[in-house]
């Protein structure tokens, strides 16, 4: 299907859940678990589309390029570097290594 | 603006307000609305790497405005997957938002069509600026100026990262596939407080990559989604009553810059943002707060 209603649907199904949580009763948002499922949930979805932006090439494993993009990143996140700080790295490591003959 | 954003309710709190100028919590909002804004330059060179046009890209941080789920729609379709998987993998991934909506709501209940604005600046940031504050009009001055703050400049830097991204050709040739992984990891990192947050992490990336080959692109993120969803509801069960939740790293106090503020932001937690009373350090790191107090 077309790109564009997915992209207009999201935003749609976005706003919508951003809205719900002013609309339920107050009571809901009591209930831990929920809290939790959406804090795993947030966690697991990041670790996923890392792993899958450094290691997938379509369906299939690469070890390119990427994989200094995620060190790199690491250690840039250890030095405590601000996010856009820890991008440039990312693309710069990723760039270099392919100047480089690698991925 | 903001002043008529933050009319009325200020009697609320019993002292007398601070003017914006000096308010603590608009100076926090700022300084998160210029470093998170910036970064609207990568999400919008990457959106159009992904394969998105400059005006889909666009139309994301116009309409969709969660900075997670909108690195999540165009991971996925970078990686070769659906339109679908796209909408999906940002929809779960949005699903906090709606928890930040209930904790929001019970600090400071918008009414009215404020609500509907409120809703759409509902996001990581201007929660945790809000929950920063201990003072009623503190918290709906700092939800304003880093919800807004955030939008006006987010989509400005999205419209400046998208036309550069256009330009620059090739986006493996410079690296734009590796930043994709950088900026992954970086919303990621500040979540990972604790060993469970990065247990949690290990488990669904290493659940992501084994349903690579057998599943269409994509679909193995969904999965991930999943697998999360049922450890957080069975760690639940685990856990004591009472024991606190911020310790699993899973409230909204996500804030990659509050170390550059000097600040430490404590959870939304309504009830200890409605009663606690406020730690000396922060009344010594924001002048500005002494005021109201």
């Amino acid at each position: 299907m077309n790109l564009w209603f997915w992209v207009v649907a999201s935003c749609a199904a976005a706003y919508a859940i951003k809205l719900l949580g002013y609309l339920v009763p107050r009571r809901w948002m009591e209930n831990e678990r929920m809290t939790r499922v959406a804090g795993t949930v947030t966690i697991g979805l990041l670790a996923s589309l890392t792993a899958v932006n450094t290691f997938a090439s379509g369906q299939s494993f690469a070890f390119d390029a990427r994989v200094g993009s995620l060190v790199a990143a690491a250690v840039a996140l250890i030095l405590r570097a601000p996010f856009l700080v820890v991008v440039i790295v990312g693309a710069a490591v990723a760039a270099g290594l392919r100047l480089l003959g690698w991925g | 603006m903001h002043d008529g954003l933050a009319d009325g309710r200020e009697a609320d709190d019993g002292a007398g307000p601070v003017p914006l100028r000096r308010s603590p919590a608009f100076r926090i909002g700022m300084s998160i609305a210029v470093a998170t804004g910036l970064y609207g330059i990568s999400f919008g060179a990457l959106g159009v790497a992904s394969g998105l046009s400059i005006l889909q890209t666009m139309a994301l941080s116009l309409l969709m405005f969660t900075g997670g789920s909108q690195f999540a729609f165009i991971g996925v379709i970078a990686g070769g997957g659906s339109g679908a998987a796209a909408g999906a993998a940002a929809t779960l991934l949005g699903i906090r938002n709606a928890v930040y909506g209930m904790q929001l709501n019970a600090i400071f209940g918008p009414r009215g069509w404020r609500r509907f604005a409120a809703a759409h600046v509902t996001i990581d940031e201007s929660t945790a600026t809000a929950s920063g504050q201990s003072d009623r009009l503190e918290q709906r001055r700092g939800f304003w100026t880093a919800g807004l703050g955030v939008f006006v400049l987010w989509n400005l830097f999205t419209a400046v990262g998208a036309f550069a991204g256009n330009a620059l050709g090739d986006p493996k040739q410079w690296g734009l596939d590796g930043a994709a992984v950088a900026a992954f990891l970086g919303l990621l990192w500040p979540r990972l407080k604790g060993r469970e947050p990065a247990a949690i992490a290990v488990v669904c990336a290493l659940a992501t990559v084994l349903a690579v080959p057998f599943l269409p692109p994509g679909v193995p993120i969904l999965v991930a989604a999943l697998v999360a969803a049922a450890l957080g509801w069975m760690s639940h069960s685990r856990t004591r009553p009472g024991r606190p939740l911020e310790t699993e790293g899973l409230e909204p106090d996500v804030d990659p810059y509050a170390h550059h503020l000097g600040g430490h932001r404590e959870p939304a937690d309504p009830t200890k943002t409605q009663n606690r009373t406020r730690p000396q350090k922060r009344t010594k790191k924001e002048p500005g707060q002494e005021g109201g107090e």
